[in-house]
């Protein structure tokens, strides 16, 4: 696959290095001169110097034989326009994007970007993820389903704690995958599996339901 | 008509201060206040500090209601993200945004925006001056 990455940033950087690593074919677009050098120094002539916003340089990079485009400098306007040139000018298949401000997902897909990465997001979840307070983290959209895969974690202290899973009264549009216990590793959820302090019961669920999801595994009422 | 106008450079000063004058509803965005210096003292619109990239400073600024909406920042980019948040998201009836870049603004205007490139029409006002 031939991958062309623009922005040399941390994520920039991190991605070529994992994709040429995984023996594919990747160009690392990056404009300012001083950063450049640095990391052609470092991976040689895959990095090429240029604005990835400019119709010219996706050109010199073979835009036209790419099969996906990464933007994904720090502002979220570049990111957009370079895709946008990308998909417009070259047909370039797949358009990934990554955004700062979570809230232009919804203008990015608009205008045909195919994918977008949401940094910002990404790093509240993981940190939701380890806050005792926060038990329900989305781990994964799964795209144009209106589905996502979400973790409950049971908190030490929660009511839920020797339940069984076929006790619970759950809502219809979620299915539990997984119960991943301290101890015991991950586990099918069979209907007798009793719940333990800090297991994390893993489902895919319409985002509508998640909440009421984590509602009902942690309520302290027992199901009737 | 209500207007607003996304950055406060000599451009976007001059053009609110034409289109104040004319008696329309201006509102004028910059994401520094040390910019509105340019303004003329008897503008009669709202200058607003805030970032047009973010959908909370656009409704503030009235987009919901607006007429047309011009982007004319220093950054081609900034430009055409905020135009076509003015356009797909708010549907402004007109949205007028300024290129550098002749090759972006020649894609933009494919794609259904209004768009301007000073470049070409500086450089072809500059030859035409050239004495014979």
């Amino acid at each position: 696959m031939y991958i062309i990455v623009i922005g040399g940033g941390e994520v920039g950087y991190h991605l070529s290095k994992a994709l040429l690593s995984e023996g594919e074919e990747v160009t690392l677009l990056e404009k300012e001169a001083s950063r450049y050098a640095v990391l052609a120094e470092e991976l040689g002539e895959v990095v090429v110097r240029g604005d990835g916003c400019e119709a010219r340089t996706l050109e010199e990079a073979g835009a036209s034989r790419a099969d996906v485009v990464v933007a994904v400098t720090g502002d979220d306007e570049d990111n957009l326009v370079a895709c946008q040139v990308a998909k417009h000018r070259f047909h370039v298949a797949r358009t990934i994007a990554r955004i700062k401000n979570p809230r232009n997902k919804t203008l990015f897909e608009k205008l045909g970007i195919d994918v977008t990465v949401s940094s910002t997001d990404l790093i509240l979840a993981h940190i939701e993820h380890e806050l005792p307070s926060h038990p329900l983290v989305p781990l994964l959209e799964l795209k144009g389903k209106g589905l996502e895969v979400i973790g409950v974690k049971i908190p030490p202290n929660s009511p839920a704690i020797g339940r069984k899973l076929g006790d619970f009264k759950l809502p219809g549009e979620c299915l539990v995958c997984l119960v991943i216990s301290k101890d015991k590793g991950p586990q099918l959820p069979s209907m007798d599996v009793a719940l333990e302090a800090e297991d994390e019961v893993v489902a895919v669920a319409d985002p509508k339901v998640a909440e009421e999801l984590s509602a009902i595994l942690l309520s302290k009422t027992p199901p009737s | 008509m209500r207007i607003i106008i996304m950055g406060c450079g000599r451009v976007g000063a001059e053009l609110a201060r034409l289109l104040d004058a004319e008696g329309h509803e201006v509102v004028i965005l910059d994401l520094d206040s040390y910019s509105f210096r340019r303004l003329p003292r008897n503008f009669k619109g709202t200058a607003l500090v805030g970032n047009g990239l973010d959908e909370e400073t656009l409704r503030k600024a009235g987009i919901e209601k607006a007429d047309v909406f011009i982007s004319v920042t220093q950054g081609d980019n900034r430009n055409v993200m905020a135009a076509q948040m003015a356009k797909h998201i708010f549907n402004v009836p007109q949205v007028i945004c300024r290129i550098y870049d002749p090759i972006r603004e020649e894609m933009y205007r494919e794609l259904g925006l209004k768009t301007i490139s000073p470049t070409i029409i500086g450089a072809k006002a500059l030859k035409e001056l050239i004495g014979g």
